[in-house]
């Protein structure tokens, strides 16, 4: 019965953060010179005297605002965000086609970057002061400050223009029509430089964090007693300590998906990666906005979604999250 | 404040930070000095690699990339430290109110600082910049709707912390008004971390400018670090120094700022033990 009642609280929560977002969108619309008919036809092109009427009649331009709004948020409760001209496609099949390659980019480095976070933080709060510990503040200060999209490129100069270990572009070898296993093969080794550009900024966020966690930990009372109790340093740290340090780092981790997100759309320009983030570039070089706010929205839309499951799924790995 | 700088200036990696942070504002201000054309105006052939005849060679169009990374740290220092002061005037304000006032102000505010840190916020300023279409303005505005947030919730947790203090109380009970005991007694007690956040907010807006800049979302008419590379990506097999060189020139800046930043923090917050 709680577990309804709290899933059934966040779905409201989520709905209004989604609701928010659409009527921002409406807002942005408002807001561009012209109005929505000269954004949604006359960016995209070919817009005739006749066309643009028979748009502002459809898009119900003559009424009110928030009769507008309304129908605007109709519109987007089915899905309907449009069309692009410039693709001859509605933009929501358009973003559904887009969504895997960004999915499958986005789980490799959120896992890649836990992962290695946790045990770069671990071994530098374990060696306090010493190199491995200096080492891994040096990257956290060099990885704060580097450009994620200039720290493709390079990777991209050296791994694939000089040593030729990796391909520049794309998510697939064009023209190869690879089935099966050597498919994913071919996926994964196009993966490698993109997940790699991401996942070193993500790496020097969560290392940082599990570092101060595990120093947190490590000077609580049940440390003292499992001292007391006869239990050697390094048990300490596996069964104790770690399992605890982690907690925050996974907080944070369900909390950066926005922000992994938009870091998706310059690694996937400089790497032709084609999700959702190329299909943003390419809707900024288009003109076509209505795309854009259709990208804008579905991400929102899935941060969303991510943040509630690991919100559930944190209350069920931690009994002592109350689940209200 | 000779404390503070003894302190700040045993801080060694806040001391090279500040250095360097020096010597780009330095080369941001002589920059029209030392080349008074144009950064867009031809100068010799392009490609031309670094250290012959100019310092970092020229680009695809045979323009001077010194002279183009010294104008860049100009744009870069400008859009960093005004959307940084706007989103800082946001974030206290917002924050404040809700720390102040609490109950449903707070409740209010928090839920609004929420959604903007729900929605993924390069995102967001992209669409920003492409609706309002790319010019100085558009970059500042867009930079700050998006970084308000974390000073919003750091003021407003300073804010909860400095308004149970006694001397509040007392100055309640000798019924001073909100806004004397705001501006007069709080917000001086959360002035060091508002500094503090600010200055690494400024390194976050660089990169936040130079990401935009990169994607062909910046005016036209200025040399930024994001458009050189942006612009360069096309030739990186024949000149990858034309990428190179002005991410280093980020890289440096957004570190230095960050150190400084850092140092500041130690040098404000003695006390604060130091994970």
């Amino acid at each position: 019965m709680n577990m309804l009642f709290f899933l059934a609280r966040r779905l409201v929560q989520g709905g209004l953060i989604v609701l928010v977002i659409l009527c921002l969108n409406f807002g942005l619309v408002q807001l561009a010179p012209g109005d929505a008919a000269d954004v949604l036809a006359g960016e995209a092109g070919a817009a005739t005297p006749q066309y643009m009427a028979q748009l502002r009649e459809k898009f119900g331009l003559d009424q009110p605002r928030y009769v507008q709004l309304g129908n605007y948020l109709r519109r987007a409760a089915t899905l309907d965000l449009g069309y692009s001209f410039r693709y001859g496609q509605p933009v929501s099949e358009l973003i559904f086609s887009r969504l895997l390659p960004t999915l499958l980019l986005m789980g490799t480095v959120l896992l890649a970057s836990v992962g290695f976070g946790i045990l770069l933080g671990a071994s530098a709060a374990r060696h306090l002061n010493r190199w491995q510990d200096n080492l891994v503040s040096s990257l956290v200060v060099l990885a704060y400050a580097t450009p994620v999209f200039w720290a493709g490129l390079m990777l991209i100069v050296v791994f694939s223009i000089k040593l030729g270990w990796f391909p520049t572009s794309g998510m697939e070898q064009v023209g190869a029509f690879y089935t099966g296993m050597r498919r994913a093969l071919d996926i994964a080794h196009h993966l490698v430089l993109p997940a790699v550009t991401l996942t070193m900024f993500y790496l020097a966020l969560y290392a940082r964090l599990m570092r101060a966690s595990v120093l947190e930990q490590a000077s609580m009372d049940y440390v003292t007693t499992a001292r007391a109790k006869g239990l050697t340093e390094r048990q300490i740290a596996r069964r104790h300590v770690l399992r605890n340090a982690v907690q925050p780092v996974v907080t944070m981790a369900g909390l950066q998906v926005g922000a992994l997100l938009g870091g998706s759309v310059v690694v996937e320009t400089v790497f032709g990666w084609p999700g959702l983030g190329l299909l943003a570039y390419e809707s900024l070089f288009a003109r076509d906005l209505n795309l854009l706010l259709g990208i804008f929205f579905v991400s929102a839309c899935l941060v969303v979604v991510i943040n509630m499951l690991v919100d559930i799924a944190y209350a069920l790995i931690d009994p002592r999250v109350k689940l209200s | 404040m000779k404390d503070f700088a003894v302190r700040f200036m045993r801080n060694r990696p806040a001391v090279v930070g500040l250095a360097l942070l020096l010597g780009v504002v330095g080369v941001a201000l002589l920059a029209p000095v030392v080349y008074p054309g144009s950064p867009f105006e031809m100068v010799g052939a392009p490609f031309q690699p670094p250290l012959g005849d100019y310092l970092f060679g020229t680009d695809m169009l045979g323009r001077n990339l010194t002279a183009a990374v010294a104008y860049g740290a100009r744009v870069s220092l400008l859009i960093g430290l005004v959307a940084t002061a706007i989103a800082t005037l946001l974030g206290v304000a917002i924050g404040g109110l809700a720390g102040y006032f609490g109950g449903w102000v707070d409740t209010l505010l928090m839920r609004v600082t929420e959604i903007f840190q729900t929605i993924p916020f390069f995102l967001f300023a992209i669409l920003l910049v492409a609706v309002l279409t790319p010019s100085l303005h558009s970059v500042v505005f867009a930079i700050s709707v998006v970084s308000w947030p974390p000073m919003a919730r750091l003021v407003r947790g300073e804010f909860i912390r400095v308004r149970s203090r006694e001397f509040i109380e007392a100055c309640v009970s000798m019924g001073m008004s909100h806004r004397r005991i705001i501006f007069l007694h709080i917000l001086p007690n959360t002035l060091s971390a508002i500094i503090v956040t600010g200055s690494l907010m400024v390194a976050t807006a660089i990169l936040i400018e130079a990401g935009l800049s990169f994607l062909g979302l910046s005016d036209a008419n200025i040399m930024s670090w994001g458009y050189i590379i942006g612009a360069g990506r096309s030739a990186l097999r024949t000149a990858w120094w034309v990428c190179a060189i002005p991410g280093m020139a980020i890289l440096v800046t957004v570190m230095a700022i960050n150190l400084v930043g850092e140092g500041l923090n130690d040098a404000l917050n003695p006390r604060l033990k130091r994970l």
